[in-house]
């Protein structure tokens, strides 16, 4: 794939403040003790909005900016500030959400103060859609990215998302020359995204890339579902079983054979 | 001493630096001197050899039908003395290291002197014949402990034991928590220790003779009968126990031995065999150097001793299985800690014993309990936890903390109680309900599911809605009643359990004059806590039966609960900690003036509590199970891991001398996606949460640092990484299960020993997964 030219799609949320004239955003949950999003034992803090409708989401709650609750920065940096100490020694902050880039300056100045004044490892979970929004200032304090490709190919990417591919295909490569560590995640949903062909071109994409130091292969799972019947929504993968043991074993292979470190 | 003992001496002694300890009994000074700090990673371990494969093999078929009938068989026409038995084994020709408690595996032996009604309750539960000459001699002729105790005790404490709110007293069987310095048998032989003994007693020849006096001197002299008693086991076995140990087997056998003989003599609750690891790396190491011995032939000996200490047996009834499941021992190991000097006391053999759950398979006996320290080397980290990762089968205390209170040379007795070897030993008292009292003090001392008055002279609250003011206050008053009550039952068992079931043996391998601590516990911390939460944070309404007893309670609004690391109610339960730790030092009188301490330990009695308690203001219903230890209720710490375990942590190490427990779980795939991932990231918690935290961990930049109270440490991890659908088919086919570990309070089970009320209690826990 050549370069993708690097362009502003969809729009970030603009800066919200409370009656005090504080920063703040809506917070869907937070989780310590995350082990598997990023290094170690993380502080995940989970916010909401988001552009995609992932067929697979099980987090469909977070979708809508105003699902989550309101909370200062200033309030979960003191969250993150109890344990700090902890999470300097045994993993640190991932911000995931929805989509953090969405409530960019709420977790842009979230990331900035726990990297600066905090000390901690930062760890952004995002799908990058909404990146050419943001300056490179914003990723300073960000030391890894789990970035999500959803698909390679960028019609079955909007049949999986509803959006197209190629915002996050321009992130990942802006990410090389921002100088960022990424850790590829890549959602395995059979009829979806087990498209040999798809999956060869976006191992050699990222290995093309230079900074994917893993790429992790998260097998779909349904434990999501429930919370689409209770949001009213209609889940469309009732029938879809989750990938095989084989089918795993295949597109992690896939990514190997291009050199990249594969769980 | 004449000449042939000194040489041999010399010769059990070649190669070891000099020091103190060659002129008197002092094991940590010879263990300072002598071993060899191994911060490697787990390479050098040897498998199984076909010995101990076969070995384990023909075990196993007993453990099988062991698992079916309750209790294989049972000596019940003698009761069990060092030298009671006749020599056993599993297989001669096999074993490396010999030594049984009967004359054959797995047949338990019955042990009067701590209380013969035990021994006929068990007896006829498991349908065995008891002997009516035993009958006859503890009834006519002489006293247990279990007489002797209800001789002394008042009608109230009565009154609470049958309540509840007073449970598991080691009135009825042996206090145990007694850990005797088997290492010392290894290092100076019988005979050494004999005169030594016989010194201690003749230094009080000539004191004033008090009570106090006069009974040492009974006590020692029947320590040197002891000693003398465990020559003559050893003697039966082939070996020749007066001298010292001249290598490694004989340094593993010797010290097993002694260890053997506290077991045959004593039915204590826990039997822990205190820290041996390193003791015994020396003289592994010794063989090792000098080509005596290789990788396989070490791992084998140590594989073999630990498959002696995994059938230790004793027997028991049902119901003091149903309070402590899973027929447990609490042979205890502790392995690793640090020096003073700053050296890790981690050796070759912390990681071989560490290693027998590989080769021997898991097994929650014997205990193995890594105490933990920061500054570990990271192979070791990584080896305890990947030992953890695979098997569930070990369990973490705090280095850092308790060096400090107890030096370097302590070790763990049951699940999380500290004391130096042979120095200490404490007077085991298990725990008072801390959750019932909090009923009792809403209802004035009645008892909320009997109606009947178990605490005099209070008044109930006549209030609608709890008023927190109003509860604390009658609370503190309550509690004042409960300490008291409960301290008068343990000075009254522990006078007669010296009295009737000494522990000779176990006291000859400690020294005269022993620091004491009376070992008091609560438990329900989390119900008190989250029940005073709601009383403050929400409006709890009172529900009152015709009598106008208190018997439910309607929450309006929430409140924070206790283990999602807020201080609005962690404070609550740090308060009742040190609430209770207070009033039980305000007691008057502790026997043998032992000092008071407390534990947050449950064990596996969060069941059995939960029973005896009705419902409580947190919401909680009646006979619901409370959580075990420290942690949180089930299902309330809602904010992940480490939240929970922050939680733990500022129950203050100082306030529960005798231990916090904590249990966590958390399924595989919640630990990372790899094994690599899994093993660091698991060892690095560790390090986190044993390190200092809290929000005085905060680095410099934080504002709220600079006015930050106490850092925290936590205590205890007792780590399970399971997944919850393993146990679930357990349940269903345990016969494919035989060797399924869970750790559970302080101490590790086999999951399908358990009733299956304790199994639904487990799997009901919070498991730590991967949203």
């Amino acid at each position: 794939m050549n370069i993708i030219e690097l362009k502003k799609v969809g729009e970030i949320a603009p800066p919200l403040f409370n009656e005090q004239g504080q920063p703040c955003g809506y917070v869907h949950s937070i989780e310590t003790g995350a082990a598997v999003d990023g290094p170690g034992m993380r502080f995940a803090l989970f916010v909401s909005g988001c552009q995609f409708r992932c067929l697979y989401c099980h987090n469909p709650d977070t979708w809508k900016l105003h699902n989550g609750k309101l909370y200062t920065v200033d309030e979960i940096v003191a969250e993150i500030g109890k344990y700090a100490s902890f999470l300097r020694v045994a993993g640190g902050l991932t911000i995931s959400g929805g989509e953090p880039m969405m409530q960019a300056h709420f977790t842009g100045e979230i990331f900035r103060r726990a990297k600066h004044d905090l000390k901690l490892h930062t760890a952004i979970d995002t799908q990058g859609f909404l990146s050419g929004n943001l300056d490179d200032d914003w990723f300073e304090p960000i030391d890894l990215v789990l970035l999500d490709i959803k698909e390679f190919n960028s019609a079955r990417h909007e049949r999986l998302t509803g959006k197209p591919v190629e915002p996050t295909l321009a992130f990942a490569e802006r990410l090389v020359r921002l100088k960022k560590k990424v850790w590829l995640r890549y959602v395995l949903l059979p009829g979806f995204s087990d498209f040999a062909e798809d999956v060869d071109a976006l191992a050699r994409f990222a290995a093309s890339l230079g900074n994917v130091e893993r790429v992790e292969v998260l097998p779909f799972h349904k434990l999501g579902e429930h919370k689409w019947a209770d949001l009213g929504l209609t889940y469309e993968l009732t029938d879809v079983q989750p990938p095989s043991r084989d089918l795993i074993k295949r597109v992690q292979a896939q990514f190997r054979e291009h050199g990249l470190t594969t769980y | 001493m004449n000449a042939p003992e000194i040489n041999l001496q010399l010769d059990a002694w070649r190669g070891f630096a000099a020091g103190d300890w060659q002129k008197k009994v002092a094991t940590r000074d010879f263990i300072q001197l002598n071993y060899t700090p191994y911060a490697g990673d787990d390479q050098f371990l040897a498998g199984p050899t076909a010995r101990t494969t076969q070995l384990w093999e023909e075990l196993s078929v007993l453990l099988k039908e062991e698992r079916k009938r309750g209790v294989l068989e049972v000596s019940a026409q003698v009761g069990s003395s060092i030298t009671s038995h006749g020599p056993g084994y599993i297989n001669k020709d096999l074993e490396t290291i010999v030594g049984l408690q009967t004359d054959a595996p797995l047949r338990r032996a019955i042990m009067p002197n701590g209380g013969l009604r035990m021994v006929q309750n068990s007896l006829a539960a498991y349908h065995f014949e008891e002997s009516p000459l035993i009958a006859e001699i503890f009834t006519k002729y002489r006293k247990d402990h279990n007489m002797g105790v209800f001789d002394a005790y008042t009608p109230e404490i009565m009154a609470c034991r049958r309540s509840g709110v007073i449970t598991g007293l080691p009135d009825a069987y042996g206090r145990g928590r007694i850990i005797g310095d088997y290492r010392r048998v290894a290092l100076y032989g019988v005979d050494f220790l004999i005169e030594d003994k016989k010194r201690e007693k003749a230094e009080l020849d000539d004191v004033a003779f008090t009570e106090d006096v006069i009974r040492l001197r009974e006590e020692l002299s029947e320590q040197i009968k002891a000693l003398a008693e465990l020559k003559s086991m050893g003697q039966s076995y082939g070996f020749d126990l007066a001298r010292p140990a001249t290598n490694a087997q004989e340094a593993i056998q010797w010290l097993y031995l002694g260890y053997l003989a506290a077991v045959k003599e004593q039915n204590g609750a826990a039997m822990s065999i205190g820290r041996i690891s390193t003791f015994l790396d020396i003289y592994i190491q010794r063989d090792l150097d000098e080509g005596r011995l290789t990788e396989e032939q070490a791992q084998e000996m140590i594989d073999h001793m630990v498959m002696k200490l995994r059938i230790v047996r004793f027997l028991r009834t049902p119901e003091y299985d149903e309070l402590f499941s899973g027929d447990p021992t609490w042979v205890t190991e502790s392995i690793g800690g640090v020096g003073m000097d700053g050296r890790p006391l981690v050796t070759r053999t912390s990681f071989r014993v560490l290693h027998t759950l590989y080769n021997l398979g898991p097994a929650p006996e014997p205990n193995l309990t890594v105490l933990w320290s920061t500054s570990f080397p990271q192979g070791f980290k990584e080896f305890c936890s990947k030992v953890s990762i695979d098997t569930s089968a070990i369990q973490y205390e705090n280095d850092d903390l308790m060096r400090p209170k107890w030096g370097d040379d302590y070790a763990i007795a049951c699940c999380v109680s500290a004391m130096a070897v042979g120095k200490q030993m404490q007077f085991f008292g298990a725990r008072v309900n801390v959750a019932k009292a909090l009923l009792y003090a809403i209802n004035g001392g009645v008892d909320e599911k009997t109606g009947k008055v178990v605490a005099k002279g209070f008044e109930p609250i006549k209030a609608d809605v709890l008023d927190f003011a109003e509860v604390s206050a009658k609370y503190d008053k309550m509690l004042d009643w409960l300490a008291k009550t409960y301290v008068t039952a343990l000075n009254c068992i522990h006078y007669m359990h010296d009295k009737y079931a000494y522990e000779r043996i176990e006291m000859a391998l400690h020294d005269r004059d022993i620091l004491r601590t009376m070992a008091c516990g609560i438990a329900g911390l989390s119900v008190a806590a989250d029940s005073l939460s709601a009383i403050k944070h929400a409006k709890v309404h009172v529900v009152r039966n015709e009598a106008g007893l208190a018997v439910d309670y309607k929450i309006e609004g929430s409140y924070p609960a206790y283990g999602n690391n807020d201080d609005r109610v962690d404070t609550i339960a740090v308060a009742i900690t040190e609430q209770m730790m207070s009033k039980i030092k305000a007691q008057p009188a502790f026997y043998r003036d032992a000092t008071p301490t407390q534990s947050v330990l449950t064990i596996t009695s969060n069941v059995v509590y939960g029973k005896k308690t009705g419902n409580t203001p947190d919401g909680r219903r009646a006979g619901a199970p409370f959580s075990p230890g420290a942690n949180p209720m089930n299902g309330r710490d809602e904010n992940g891991f480490i939240a929970a375990g922050f939680s733990v942590s500022k129950i203050p190490y100082d306030a529960a001398l005798d231990g916090i427990s904590w249990t966590a779980s958390m399924t595989p795939d919640a630990l990372g996606h790899n094994e690599q991932d899994r093993v660091r990231t698991l060892a690095a918690s560790i390090d986190g949460l044993f390190g200092p935290h809290g929000e005085g961990g905060g680095s410099a930049c934080d504002a709220t640092a600079a006015v930050k109270k106490q850092v925290d440490q936590l205590f205890h991890l007792n780590m399970n990484v399971l997944n919850r659908d393993t146990l679930q088919d357990a349940m269903e086919h345990p016969e494919n299960y035989p060797q399924l570990t869970v750790r559970v309070s302080g101490y590790a089970v086999n999951f399908v020993k358990l009733t299956r009320e304790q199994q639904l209690d487990v799997i009901s826990r919070t498991f730590h997964e991967r949203c």
